[in-house]
């Protein structure tokens, strides 16, 4: 098997520190053309760090390097896709400002003799391209009018049929809806067929198990593990994750659940008839104090806008919203903060300040509350640290610029900021988002802790396995309108992507 | 300086020296540039390191700093204000039209007590600058163009007051702060100094100041955040006509005469001062502390370039070449920013 192949890329005694922080150390790590090799570990293992190395985004690092036998050193990511590599980052990196079909062929436009972009050409064979991939759009649109998954759809296929030899895709599946994720699967099988190597990262075992052939299991920077998939199972493959047993930690959620009698606590959100363009039809629900109320839907059902709405950030064109019982219509996000309203969106990009320390992060919704005119530094720290604490997140630093954290560390921040003056109705969108096993549980806990001091709480998701895994009540969105409503009554992933 | 970056330089620095400078270039370079310009116009013309020199300097350079401290708090949003040196010229010529001009003066004004004047003066740029502030926040458009739109009106406002014709006299108290000194130092660089020392402790030290940071650093995650995005950049506009209309005041006096296209040059020396102190084109990254170093260096550049022998032509294309370098290294440190967080 993999000893008689050659290694199409293999990396050895890799070691990348940060400063003072070892991010990766000795890791070793090949690769073989054909194979689809699986990656995980807790957030900030570094495995996108890895990633990075490989795709020349970081060039500084000690370990010896190979691409095809021989020795390789990469200064830019350029110089990587030159060498046949191409990676989908797991912070989405289109530009959102250019068009569909721009940014399928970003870098390599078809051009004329004169060196003019061929427009019609390209839209066309972006269009192709993205319908042999499922995916049915304008290529002409701006891509920040899409919805977040579909982009990510996009980045994807683009990086699928760049003919590039080795595919690195880092969580890839994060924004996607089960359909979706059968699709990408599909292609890469396909890809796998005609000799690409690919390197999948996810935190959804289940997914990696499926879909790759080996796995590789990252701990603290150090490879701890990597088996054939078929020799693993999900258990064996948590403990080597976080080192002890992981059984109680994730459940499959394939049997039915029973859904608890409904709450009987104030109604904190009553939402009438909402409607917006194409994307929400008549909408009505009620969200109640001490209660999970869960909103289950493939992509694109209308959850993103429903969740803007909520937060004063979309007007919708009909419909009514009252918050313990007074009408509102939110001029802006300020006054839905204000009525007690708080959002977590899905794009970490879009609410998160990269270039900014973590306390600042964190502090930015609640200074109001504790500082009039100057700003009191010590106290936002003290704030930072206890929920840096509380959610654990690594590293441990409150004044380190927020992008140099792991992706998953990061949506911890999102979430942390609303948690020291909790708001009345918390608006939670795929909360677990990119979160490794253990810190989703911590988020669980968090979550019920919140609902026992009696918030509302909705949690707006694509993935089955959250909106479960939370929710008291659940509400299942299909092309913008409510179609089932699962209450004191058995459910299971199943059943939701039935409704769906 | 720029004490905003103090404390991710604070969680820099543990990660060694050369990361640390990369981040910090945006910092560096201009005072490097000030360094290296003020070493070569000392030693190429001898007249140019003495007290009184610099003194002059700090003269030339103080109602460039007014108006800078209120474009600083725009560019941090990430904005543009192309209408300042209109509404310094307008409220230069409303304080001098609301004055009483001596008899040779040929203009139709409205003589009132200076108090009253420079309270007139003073709610006619806070006006436009809230007209630039609701175009660009309730109407939506852009500042470069809300603002050059408003650069015309201002204009149009100034050509009515004065038709021509050239004003003379202001209130007292502009006159002594725009003229004269105490204990041999100009009021005029005492003024500035206070608006660039207020401008910085806004920035630095309150709430409204961090808002404008986060608000120039990521706009959708400000408002993600539950910020009154469009309060705080009408709050900006509005800051940025007040602070051109008082160097507006403060020039008229310091020149001796109120007349149409007066401030034309500062405009530019304006945005120049802002942008080559290394506050960032792309909002978030900067403050007073760059645009201190950033009007040294135009000082230094303009006063220098007097003390040399060089064709007064020449002196244009230089002055643009070195903003051209100074705009290059602004897009750069951003660039070398984003890939030490990398
Ligand atoms: N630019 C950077 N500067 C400093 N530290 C960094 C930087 N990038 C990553 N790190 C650190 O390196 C470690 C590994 O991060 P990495 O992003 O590789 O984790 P990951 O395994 O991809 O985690 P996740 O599942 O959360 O995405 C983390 O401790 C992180 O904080
Ligand atoms: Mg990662």
């Amino acid at each position: 098997m993999p000893e008689v192949r050659t290694p199409i890329l293999e990396l050895q005694g890799i070691t990348k520190s940060f400063g003072g922080v070892e991010a990766l150390r000795g890791v070793d790590f090949a690769l073989f053309p054909g194979e689809i090799h699986g990656l995980v570990g807790e957030n900030g293992a570094g495995k996108s760090t890895l990633m990075k190395i490989i795709a020349g985004v970081h060039t500084e690092f000690s370990g010896r390097f190979l691409i095809d036998g021989t020795e390789a050193h990469f200064r830019s990511a350029r110089d990587a896709h030159t060498a046949g590599i191409a990676m989908v980052h797991q912070e989405l990196s289109v530009a959102p400002d250019l068009t569909v079909a721009e940014n399928v062929f970003l870098g390599n436009q078809p051009t004329n003799a004169l060196g003019l972009v061929q427009w019609r050409r390209m839209a066309r064979e972006a269009g192709e391209q993205l319908s042999r991939f499922g995916i049915d759009v304008d290529p002409m649109s701006r891509l920040g009018d899409l919805p977040i998954g579909l982009q990510q759809l996009i980045e994807i296929a683009r990086v699928l049929f760049s003919g590039a030899r080795i595919v690195i895709l880092d969580e890839p599946t994060s924004a996607l809806s089960p359909p979706e994720v059968e699709r990408l699967f599909g292609t890469l099988r396909r890809l796998r067929e005609e000799g690409t190597a690919i390197v999948f990262i996810s935190h959804f075992i289940e997914d990696i198990l499926r879909v790759s052939d080996t796995v590789t299991v990252f701990r603290n920077g150090r490879k701890v593990a990597e088996t054939a998939s078929a020799a693993t199972s999900k258990g064996a493959l948590i403990e080597a994750m976080i080192g002890r047993g992981g059984e109680a930690l994730e459940h499959s959620y394939s049997d039915d659940l029973m859904l608890p009698q409904p709450a009987d606590g104030s109604v904190v959100l009553k939402v009438d008839q909402l409607s917006l363009a194409r994307s929400l039809k008549d909408v009505s629900f009620e969200a109640r104090a001490g209660e999970v109320l869960g909103i289950y839907g493939f992509m694109g059902c209308g959850q993103q806008e429903l969740s803007r709405i909520l937060f004063g950030k979309l007007k919708p064109d009909s419909g009514t919203l009252a918050v313990e019982g007074k009408p509102k219509t939110f001029a802006s996000t300020a006054a839905a903060r204000r009525a007690g309203v708080a959002l977590v969106p899905e794009s970490r990009r879009a609410m998160l300040f990269h270039q900014e320390p973590v306390y600042k992060n964190i502090s930015i919704s609640i200074l109001d509350r504790i500082s009039s005119l100057l700003l009191k530094p010590a106290q936002e720290r003290d704030i930072a640290k206890r929920q840096v604490e509380q959610l654990q997140i690594r590293p441990p630093v409150v004044g380190l610029d927020l992008g140099m954290l792991s992706g998953g560390n990061q949506q911890k921040v999102a979430l942390a900021k609303w948690l020291t003056y909790p708001p009345k109705l918390l608006v939670l969108c795929e909360p677990t988002r990119g979160m490794d096993v253990g810190a989703k549980n911590d988020v669980i806990n968090i979550i019920r802790d919140l609902r026992a001091k009696g918030l509302a709480i909705i949690v707006l998701s694509t993935e089955p396995e959250t909106v479960l895994s939370l929710a008291d009540r659940i509400l299942v969105l299909k092309r913008g309108a409510v179609v089932r409503e699962f209450k004191n009554e058995p459910v299971s992933k199943d059943r939701l992507l039935e409704a769906a | 300086m720029a004490s905003s970056e103090t404390a991710s330089a604070a969680g820099s620095r543990a990660r060694g020296l050369a990361p640390f400078l990369r981040s910090q270039m945006r910092n560096i370079a201009p005072f490097l540039t000030l360094i290296f310009l003020s070493g070569f116009f000392a030693l190429a013309s001898p007249s140019f390191a003495t007290l009184d020199n610099l003194g002059n300097i700090l003269t030339q350079v103080s109602v460039t700093g007014v108006i800078a401290v209120g474009l600083t708090f725009v560019i941090l949003c990430a904005e543009i204000d192309l209408s300042i040196a209109s509404i310094a010229n307008v409220t230069g010529i409303a304080v001098a039209y609301f004055t009483l001009q001596e008899s040779y003066v040929n203009i139709p004004n409205i003589p009132l007590p200076g108090a009253a004047a420079i309270l007139l003066a003073i709610l006619l740029c806070a006006a436009l600058g809230l007209v630039n502030a609701l175009g660009l926040t309730l109407i939506g458009i852009p500042s470069f163009i809300m603002t050059l739109a408003m650069m015309q009106i201002a204009a149009g406002i100034s050509a009515m007051l004065v038709r021509g014709q050239i004003a003379y006299k202001v209130p007292e108290l502009i006159t002594t702060l725009g003229s004269g000194s105490i204990g041999g130092i100009p009021w005029i660089v005492i003024v500035a100094a206070i608006m660039l020392l207020s401008g910085h402790l806004v920035l630095t030290y309150t709430r409204f100041g961090r808002y404008v940071y986060m608000v120039g650093g990521n706009r959708e995650a400000a408002e993600y955040a539950g910020l009154n995005v469009k309060l705080i950049l009408g709050a900006v506009m509005v800051i940025s006509a007040v602070c051109s209309g008082i160097g507006g005041m403060l020039g008229v006096a310091h020149f001796g005469s109120a007349q149409q296209n007066e401030f034309d040059t500062y405009l530019l020396d304006s945005i120049a001062a802002v942008v080559v102190g290394g506050t960032s084109l792309f909002g978030g990254r900067g403050g007073i502390g760059n645009t201190i170093v950033g009007l040294f260096v135009l000082g230094v550049l303009n006063n220098g370039l007097d003390h040399v022998n060089i064709d007064s032509f020449l002196k244009i294309l230089i002055r643009g070449l070195i903003l051209l370098a100074a705009l290059v290294i602004n897009v750069y440190a951003q660039r070398l920013r984003e890939k030490a967080a990398e």
